[in-house]
């Protein structure tokens, strides 16, 4: 991460920073175990929480995240901002540069939100998720509770399962996990899954199969990562019913037992319950949906402290 | 970048095992007996905390707690520094309120470290006292901070360079001082 100054996504960063992020991350969490969880290391930095999407758990990591360092967080969400009286990214992003924030994490329905605003002021942008391209704390903390449970991030069987199309979660653990050279079988119902997309990947494409029968991702898989069916962005009918989606494309107990017996599986959340995954199977003992939360307050503490800190 | 080039070496292998044990003993007769916390600052200071440790479990009959402190997140230079240092684990045993607190490092020389290691120390509570154990005291302090214990002290210049090597990280022990040419 020397001389970076945002954090945009996972496909411009190389294998090294990646390892340096998590590295970093590991040490950062015995912060979160201390009885005082505060370390004066960002204090004075203002960090700027910019959400345009609904979000509980990607904004209030950030938060903490920030507090945990000392920063000052101020946030903006769509419904208080002057979003609401018709003012531009643009103006926006020019307001809070004249306020002289350190830090902005945006998350916009727009992918190259970020990307706009990182030419326009003179903060660190954090990229928190712009329409269906990346989020890229998303695949770190994913990376992070890989290599925590797995003890490795290459040669790994990664499943894919769910709305590829309208996923930036998706797209973000596919550029990473094959950076490591792990195979990512993406699994979706063909409405679902955007043509091309083995194409994405410039290096190691070999290590993106795609693939609509869900038992063929499965089998032998280490890692199982669940994607919600984004019904928001769906302006149209995907599939016939929930009930169908469930039974084709849901997550429940006899298709876990194809993985490998010590598989993990994972959500980004929210959870659509009886959607994409069956409620024993998220509850179960496969189930690190939880440990990615907790990973995530790591992961950005060290993002943060990465861009903000030297 | 300007390069080292060795000017004397200060201290051979035996002489650093024992100054070690010297100041092991000096802490336990300082705290007449008393359980101590022994806390080595990263990285050489770790390893020197240990080797303390096991001279103290030898005449205590008992292990004395220990742990590791970084404290780069509480350096007063972040700002300042081209690069980025990087954040190693700190691992402090869980209660160490009312304890007596052992800090060890290898060179005492303008103290802004262990005001960053004091700093951290506050974090975790209120230990009942918080001491000092450097191997070497060279001088030129910047901020009002004296060690408890000291392994040997000398006189510096400002353009020179105090080594500490041990075992555990470098494969030997000695003390160089060397010289920015």
């Amino acid at each position: 991460m020397h001389n970076r100054k945002h954090l945009l996504g996972i496909q411009d960063l190389s294998r090294h920073e990646i390892l340096e992020i998590l590295d970093v991350a590991e040490s950062l969490q015995e912060v979160s175990t201390r009885p005082i969880k505060k370390v004066p290391t960002l204090r004075g930095k203002s960090v700027i929480n910019l959400f345009f999407e609904a979000s509980t758990r990607t904004r209030t990591s950030f938060e903490i995240a920030g507090k945990r360092l000392s920063a000052d967080v101020v946030n903006i969400s769509l419904s208080t901002s002057s979003v609401s009286k018709g003012e531009t990214l643009i103006d926006t992003a020019k307001t809070l540069d004249a306020m002289a924030a350190d830090s902005v994490v945006i998350r916009h329905s727009a992918s190259g939100a970020p990307h706009t605003l990182a030419k326009l002021t003179r903060a660190s942008i954090i990229n928190a998720g712009d329409g269906a391209h990346e989020h890229p704390t998303q695949a770190l903390l994913d990376a992070f509770t890989i290599r925590q449970r797995k003890g490795r991030l290459e040669n790994l069987k990664v499943a894919i399962i769910g709305d590829i199309t309208h996923s930036r979660v998706a797209r973000s653990n596919l550029y990473l996990l094959t950076k490591f050279q792990s195979h990512v079988w993406l699994c979706s119902a063909p409405t679902l899954m955007p043509p091309g997309v083995e194409k994405m990947v410039c290096e190691n494409s070999e290590f993106v199969h795609v693939t609509h029968s869900m038992n063929e991702a499965i089998e032998g898989a280490d890692v199982i990562m669940m994607l919600r069916v984004q019904f928001e962005r769906m302006s149209e009918s995907f599939f016939p019913s929930v009930r169908e989606y469930f039974r084709y494309w849901g997550l429940n107990r006899e298709r876990v037992s194809r993985a490998k017996p010590d598989v993990i599986i994972m959500h980004p959340g929210p959870m659509n319950r009886g959607v994409e995954i069956a409620t024993d199977v998220a509850d179960g003992p496969y189930s690190v949906i939880l440990d990615q939360v907790a990973s995530g307050v790591a992961v950005r503490m060290a993002v943060l402290y990465l861009l903000l800190g030297g | 970048m300007s390069s080292l080039k060795l000017n004397y070496q200060l201290m051979k292998s035996d002489e650093v095992a024992a100054t070690l044990q010297r100041m092991a003993d000096e802490i336990l007769e300082m705290n007449s007996g008393r359980p101590v916390v022994l806390l080595g600052i990263h990285r050489r200071g770790v390893p020197m905390a240990r080797r303390m440790a096991k001279r103290m479990a030898e005449k205590l009959k008992q292990q004395p707690q220990f742990g590791i402190l970084d404290i780069n997140l509480y350096r007063d230079d972040l700002t300042k520094v081209a690069f980025q240092p990087v954040v190693h684990k700190t691992e402090v045993p869980s209660n160490i309120d009312d304890h007596d607190i052992i800090l060890v490092d290898d060179v005492l020389y303008t103290g802004r470290t262990v005001r960053a290691a004091l700093d951290a120390l506050c974090d975790f509570g209120r230990m009942r006292s918080i001491q000092l154990a450097v191997f070497i005291d060279r001088g030129h302090r910047e901020m009002p901070i004296e060690a408890n214990f000291i392994g040997k002290k000398i006189k510096t210049k400002d353009n020179e360079v105090v080594e500490v090597k041990l075992k555990e990280i470098d494969g030997e022990d000695a003390v160089y001082v060397m010289e920015k040419t």
